[in-house]
């Protein structure tokens, strides 16, 4: 059953002259048709301008396709009087914690959204509750969020997302402005999410974050070139590196020595499957 | 040097004036203005002075405090006193020096005027000191909510005062950042002279107002994806109650207020 689904989207960015007419139309998304299903965990990787922001922003109606038909649960985003029903249905945390965050004490900002949804106060309490134990920041819940950790910060931004119960969370590079600790707590939340259930688009461009997911789909230009598991998408290293992204570093080890004849196979993932391969060669 | 700026500073608490309900402190802070205003003499000042001076003990914040907020204002004491002292005329000269008189009459008030400066900022104060500005913005939303009817936008306005208190630490920070940017590139930040020291300033606003308007774009978007549509049908994660308690704060302040204006007419 599918959660997501675009048909045939495209999308320009227009720019208006002084007298409202379009000076400028530049083309961000041609020809999108993904689906995504039920409790997937998909990875969306592109390069700068490649047009993954843009998608991630059509799939809860805050952009409108130019073009073509986008349906969350069979229902069209378009349709202005079920917005606030598909925005339930998909949330959505972006790369600044600190811009997302509303208010000045952490449970007051994970709380915004059921307040905005109108949910009685005993109810969300309970709800935030669960929603910051569940991604551990439960013991800063009376903190002023500028005092937080960048990947504490981030997590307070997917709790706030996760008080709503979305059945899908769409994360636009959530650990692009995080140190490499916040990355790892910010993935393992993520990760956790998906095992509840909780459909995962993550749009990134980091090699080793795509190669946790089920299923990665890489964008260049506006437009979806290759879709598959990360085994079959990063075999392909020459393909990726002719739309400037790269492999993980033990894919592309793996790549390397078989360019010079060494008998490895072509989708490794990780150290542990490269020591694997490089050990039963060596005996 | 900027993180010394405490606007609206909160310290959290748990004393009798702390759990008042916001909405009846904003108004306890308005009947207490209004008292040290009728207060003719300083029978009744003082009588105000005392009762500020109790609540802050009860409220346990430090006495240290009270300083603290008075250190911004201390030229405008210094300037109201001067004004009162020199050009007041009475009948008894207390001294004489050149063109200047000082009369009795002039020492009075301007006495009368510091410590009525004194006591109001004090007693304001503390209505931040004990509030979150959570609750504060929550408390001037409830009070503010029958100008809706007049199409006033409140929910708006208090929507606004949270994101920017919200917002507030997070600019000074990044105004630090960027003076030391540009400080690196060479910008002297530390010039002399008015216009001079104006000109110093745009390469450091302008880049924190491009910034400012940038996090308010991704902002909005934010809470648009958490469902946010204004003020109607939207609840409260902490409702504002108001107990017993509260009433009688008002009943007591009430009888301050009586005590003073009683003493105007006696004295």
């Amino acid at each position: 059953m599918d959660i997501i689904k675009t048909e045939n989207l495209d999308f320009d960015y227009e720019i208006l002259d002084d007298k409202g007419q379009v000076s400028e139309c530049n083309p961000a998304l041609r020809g999108v048709n993904l689906t995504v299903q039920k409790g997937e965990f998909l990875a969306v990787l592109g390069h700068n301008g490649s047009g993954k922001s843009t998608l991630a922003k059509h799939l809860n109606g805050i952009l409108l396709p130019t073009r073509g038909k986008v349906f969350v649960n069979n229902i069209d985003v378009s349709d202005d009087s079920k917005i606030y029903e598909i925005r339930q249905t998909v949330g959505m945390v972006f790369q600044n914690p600190d811009n997302q965050i509303v208010a000045a004490i952490v449970e007051e900002d994970v709380a915004f959204a059921l307040e905005n949804l109108g949910v009685p106060p005993l109810e969300i309490r309970e709800r935030i509750d669960e929603a910051m134990k569940l991604v551990d920041i439960y013991k800063y819940h009376k903190h002023a969020p500028h005092r937080l950790s960048g990947g504490q910060k981030q997590r307070v931004a997917i709790a706030g997302v996760i008080a709503m119960r979305p059945q899908c969370i769409v994360l636009d590079e959530p650990t692009a402005m995080l140190d490499p600790k916040g990355r790892k707590e910010v993935m393992k939340t993520i990760k956790m999410l998906n095992g509840m259930g909780v459909t995962v688009v993550l749009i990134t461009h980091y090699m080793e974050e795509a190669a946790q997911a089920r299923r990665v789909v890489v964008m260049d230009k506006g437009e979806i070139i290759m879709d598959g598991t990360p085994r079959e998408i990063f075999a392909e290293v020459e393909k990726l590196k002719a739309v400037g992204l790269d492999v993980p570093q033990v894919t592309e080890l793996a790549y390397e020595l078989r360019k010079a004849g060494v008998d490895l196979p072509a989708d490794i993932l990780n150290e542990e499957e490269c020591v694997k391969e490089l050990v039963k060669l060596l005996q | 040097m900027l993180k010394d700026i405490t606007i609206g500073q909160y310290f959290p608490g748990d004393s009798i004036i702390h759990r008042l309900d916001a909405r009846f402190k904003i108004i306890f802070s308005i009947l207490a203005a209004a008292m040290l205003f009728t207060a003719q003499n300083f029978i009744g000042l003082g009588i105000a002075a005392v009762f500020i001076v109790m609540c802050y003990a009860v409220s346990g914040i430090r006495f240290r405090m009270i300083l603290k907020s008075l250190k911004p204002i201390i030229p405008l004491l210094i300037f109201t006193g001067i004004l009162n002292l020199f050009f007041i005329k009475g009948e008894e000269v207390l001294a004489e020096w050149w063109i200047f008189k000082i009369y009795a009459d002039g020492a009075r008030i301007a006495a009368f005027m510091i410590i009525r400066i004194i006591t109001l900022i004090t007693g304001m104060s503390l209505l931040t000191y004990t509030s979150s500005p959570i609750m504060l913005t929550d408390a001037i939303e409830a009070l503010l909510a029958p100008l809706k009817k007049l199409r006033f936008p409140v929910h708006e306005l208090a929507m606004m005062m949270m994101i920017a208190l919200r917002f507030i630490p997070l600019l000074i920070e990044e105004t630090d950042k960027i003076m030391m940017a540009q400080k690196a590139r060479g910008a002297n930040l530390d010039a002399k002279g008015l216009i001079k020291k104006a000109k110093a300033l745009i390469p450091i606003l302008i880049p924190l107002f491009i910034s400012a308007f940038k996090r308010a774009n991704e902002l909005a978007m934010a809470m648009e994806c958490r469902c946010y549509r204004g003020g109607e049908g939207r609840t409260r994660l902490k409702k504002l109650t108001c107990s017993a308690i509260d009433f009688l704060a008002l009943g007591l302040i009430l009888c301050v207020f009586g005590l003073i204006i009683v003493n105007n007419f006696v004295f």
